[in-house]
């Protein structure tokens, strides 16, 4: 079974966001995601400053297997991007919702974390098979 | 659900990721196919390929029917137990299918033919062992387990024992040696493989697969996946059928002209005459190696551009381990020069084109 932190939020995509102090979301992919995607080899993180529209294609996670996107999971503008991912991109497999996040944004609306699925609102998403 | 090898159980138990594979549940990992690649490449690793077709086809004039039924020449084959890489052809010269041949004695040769096209093979084989009066028996009652890599022989001879290991060890490249273990009966190992490293592919009856398995993972010969299987062989410069050729495109084609023994001028194999022609015409296609100079990941189907126009796709495309960049095979128009674009989600990427392999014997070769 994979792993899914009670204090993150998620999305459909599995993508997962924590809340920051300073207003800031930080996103990453889920455990289930990176298990289902395998050994990852390559990832494309956005530049700081780039915006997007909830939705938007963010990032790119490629693995052996395959080239998956990351979508935003809110409006706002990006604050930072992990750049270690460029040479280690299998922190991502060893570490996905530690030094394996992505980027971190500035949402618009700062409400807009808690609209996202909760832990076991997510649990039941995997579980059902419906991804 | 699938068809199970013998070993299946054994894979759920390692904790193996089954995928479909052509009708079998075939593990495609058993947690990290990149750890799995990098073992074959410093150690050793073991495949079920078991999902393979093993043919024996028997007969006074089994060496004159394959010498009608293979592009190769099987009277390359001097020496008893030696190998030969062939393409089976059809009258127009695609490929029905790629295989090893095996010359154990005068009236008996080994196929070991590809499991997606195992339907077709054999029909055409039927075809055409009759006139020749070759008796075909598939051999659904061995198992193929493949060990492969730079310790794999040494691992493979203490999990089979001293008494067989005496016998196999003297065994050279690319030949069989059938040996009669006392538990398993009469076992076939030949030193062929699929990674571009040494080792045996190794035919037991069925029923013993999974002791034997067990017998290597003792040795601390570690489970690979079909997924390692096919960054290897790709590395190692090695087609897959069904990616990099099939019915539609011949050997000159998919880089397999080395496989085509034009000579004795009069030995006419299935698709000579159309091949010949080619030969004359030139071909307007061919596979290449790529090797992506910018970040990202070459993939099947992706397209190929040579001086700003679309010219060819990637057949088979990964990320290589071993060379730590995206590595592929492309089929392109013959006017490739040194480099060309490819177009990875809606971006030109550059791409160095190279003559595979990749990578041999645990190194890089770019």
């Amino acid at each position: 079974m994979s792993e899914i932190p009670q204090d993150l939020r998620y999305t459909k995509t599995h993508e997962w966001i924590m809340k920051n102090d300073e207003g800031t979301l930080t996103v990453g992919v889920t455990d289930h995601a990176q298990s289902l995607l395998g050994d990852l080899v390559f990832i494309e993180a956005p530049e700081e400053g780039t915006t997007f529209q909830e939705g938007d294609d963010s990032a790119v996670v490629e693995s052996v297997k395959a080239a998956s996107d990351v979508y935003a999971p809110v409006d706002g503008e990006v604050t930072a991007s992990n750049e270690v991912l460029g040479d280690t991109p299998e922190i991502i497999n060893n570490d996905p919702y530690g030094d394996g996040w992505i980027y971190k944004i500035k949402p618009e609306d700062a409400g807009a974390f808690d609209a996202l699925m909760d832990a076991e609102a997510y649990a039941e998403f995997v579980n059902s098979g419906d991804e | 659900m699938g068809k199970h090898t013998p070993l299946y159980d054994m894979h759920i138990s390692q904790g193996a990721k089954m995928v479909d594979f052509g009708g079998w549940d075939m593990p495609i990992n058993y947690g990290s196919q990149i750890k799995e690649h990098n073992v074959v490449r410093t150690d050793a690793g073991m495949f079920d390929v078991s999902h393979m077709t093993v043919v024996d086809l028997t007969g006074d004039k089994v060496r004159d029917f394959l010498r009608t039924l293979l592009a190769n020449n099987v009277d390359r084959l001097k020496d008893k137990g030696k190998a030969l890489y062939s393409c089976m052809l059809n009258e127009k010269g695609g490929v029905i299918d790629d295989l090893i041949v095996y010359y154990v004695n005068d009236t008996f040769f080994r196929m070991v033919v590809n499991s997606s096209t195992r339907e077709k093979d054999l029909a055409w084989i039927n075809k055409h062992a009759e006139a020749f009066n070759v008796v075909v028996t598939v051999r659904d009652d061995l198992t193929m387990i493949a060990v492969q890599g730079p310790n794999a022989r040494e691992k493979a001879h203490l999990a089979l024992g001293t008494e067989i290991a005496a016998q196999i060890k003297d065994t050279a490249v690319f030949f069989i040696k059938f040996v009669n273990d006392s538990d398993m009966g009469e076992i076939a190992v030949a030193r062929t493989g699929y990674t571009g490293e040494d080792g045996y592919e190794i035919m037991l009856p069925k029923e013993h697969a999974s002791t034997f398995w067990a017998k290597l993972a003792e040795q601390e010969v570690v489970p690979c996946g079909l997924g390692a299987r096919d960054t290897l062989r790709l590395e190692a410069g090695m087609n897959l059928y069904g990616s990099d050729m099939d019915e539609s495109i011949t050997p000159l084609e998919a880089a397999l002209t080395w496989t085509v023994a034009w000579e004795p001028a009069d030995r006419d194999f299935i698709g000579r005459a159309a091949l010949e022609k080619q030969r004359e015409q030139g071909v307007e296609t061919k596979l290449v190696g790529l090797v992506l100079e910018d970040k990202g990941v070459l993939r099947n189907h992706q397209k190929v551009f040579i001086d700003g126009l679309e010219g060819g796709e990637i057949t088979s495309g990964s990320f290589s381990p071993t060379v730590g960049k995206a590595i592929a095979f492309a089929r392109v128009t013959s006017n490739i020069g040194n480099t060309c674009k490819v177009e990875i989600r809606g971006k030109q990427l550059t791409a160095v084109v190279v003559k595979p392999p990749f990578a041999r014997n645990g190194k890089s070769c770019i």
